[in-house]
């Protein structure tokens, strides 16, 4: 069998990504549903969260492309 | 599930797995060269033209078209056309802009702000579009150019507010830190300002249209391959290409979605780092 693993390297560092991303989010529509006059600043805030919480997968792909000594 | 069924259900895996490697000649999945097709136009120049440019520029044509034609118009009393271009326009500019940056900033950033969420709203949607099927964000120059003038725009929107010492000290130097450990926190937020940022615009626009192409592409020409190679040659269970032709469908509605959201992203987080620049001292 031939092939890469790296997509493999990339599922599981995705499963980071995912857990966080889907916390921020919960957690902002669990904080607007409380208090539905935050929501403008609530969702300036997730969107901060949610940038860096996928910045990761995102070294995640770099990663692929830096080029290691063998 | 009853070992009768396992064993039929593994019996079918097994011949589906047969299928395919006996066609494995026939079945040809998308690649990323379908990003790169020939040349077709000015060949050899610098100026090359292949499908995905002219897609891109079909699109810009597109959405300068309608901003043109909705702009140009505008009566004091809209008509329905009128009506749902304002509409259209409202909802990224209260949405993105006034939102994020409040109604004084807010305007003074709102044509970059804009440009961007229609630019990569055409861009994007010409990935589902019939006819076009690729979006040309998926080229990594298109999302690093857009990201360079976002990266550019908020550094510039920083130094013009506070001056150049002042914003540097504002986003690296964070009040509230024992002092110990701020050259550590510095430099995380070095690395995270000014590094993190621009290549995380970029690769989540670029990726999200990259691997949405694929997804579409494989489902059709997986429906093409049961169809025509499969079933052409009688055997039944091309028949799962009712199967595959139904989550291409799918995720062209989720692709169509998707495509609007990046667009939507794309935009607010620009307009989240032009605020986060301009804030003042916490």
């Amino acid at each position: 069998m031939v092939g890469n693993i790296a997509p493999l390297a990339f599922g599981l560092a995705v499963i980071g990504s995912a857990i966080g991303v889907g916390l921020v989010v919960g957690k902002t529509i669990e904080s607007v549903a409380r208090q539905p006059e935050l929501q403008s600043r609530l969702q300036t805030l997730m969107w901060i969260g949610v940038a860096l919480t996928e910045a990761l997968c995102f070294i995640a792909i770099g990663v692929a492309f830096i080029p290691f000594p063998a | 599930m009853s070992q009768q069924e396992i064993t039929l259900i593994l019996n079918a895996v097994l011949a589906l797995g047969q299928v395919v490697s006996a066609n494995s000649g026939g079945f040809q999945g998308p690649s990323i060269d379908d990003f790169f097709p020939a040349s077709v136009l000015f060949a050899g120049t610098p100026f090359a033209l292949d499908r995905v440019l002219l897609v891109r520029l079909f699109g810009t044509a597109v959405i300068i078209a309608i901003l043109w034609i909705g702009s140009t118009r505008l009566k004091v009393v809209p008509t329905r056309a009128q009506a749902a271009w304002e509409f259209l326009m409202d909802m990224p500019r209260q949405g993105i802009v006034y939102d994020t940056l409040g109604k004084k900033d807010g305007d003074r950033f709102m044509p970059i702000l804009l440009t961007m969420f229609f630019g990569t709203l055409a861009w994007n949607l010409t990935g589902t579009i019939p006819g076009l099927q690729i979006a040309s964000t998926g080229l990594i120059g298109q999302a690093l150019l857009m990201a360079a003038i976002a990266y550019v725009t908020f550094i510039y929107a920083g130094i013009r507010k506070h001056g150049t010492g002042h914003f540097f000290k504002n986003t690296l130097w964070l009040p509230g830190v024992p002092i110990a450990i701020k050259p550590v926190i510095a430099l995380l937020e070095f690395l995270s300002t000014f590094i993190v940022r621009p290549v995380t615009l970029t690769l989540r626009l670029t990726m999200n249209m990259v691997a949405g192409h694929m997804l579409l592409a494989l489902c059709f020409l997986a429906t093409n391959f049961f169809f025509f190679s499969v079933l052409g040659n009688g055997n039944a269970l091309g028949f799962l290409g009712i199967g595959t032709f139904a989550f291409g469908i799918a995720f062209t509605v989720l692709e169509l979605f998707i495509g609007v959201l990046q667009a939507y992203i794309f935009a607010i987080l620009s307009a989240i780092y032009i605020q986060m620049a301009l804030a003042d001292e916490h």
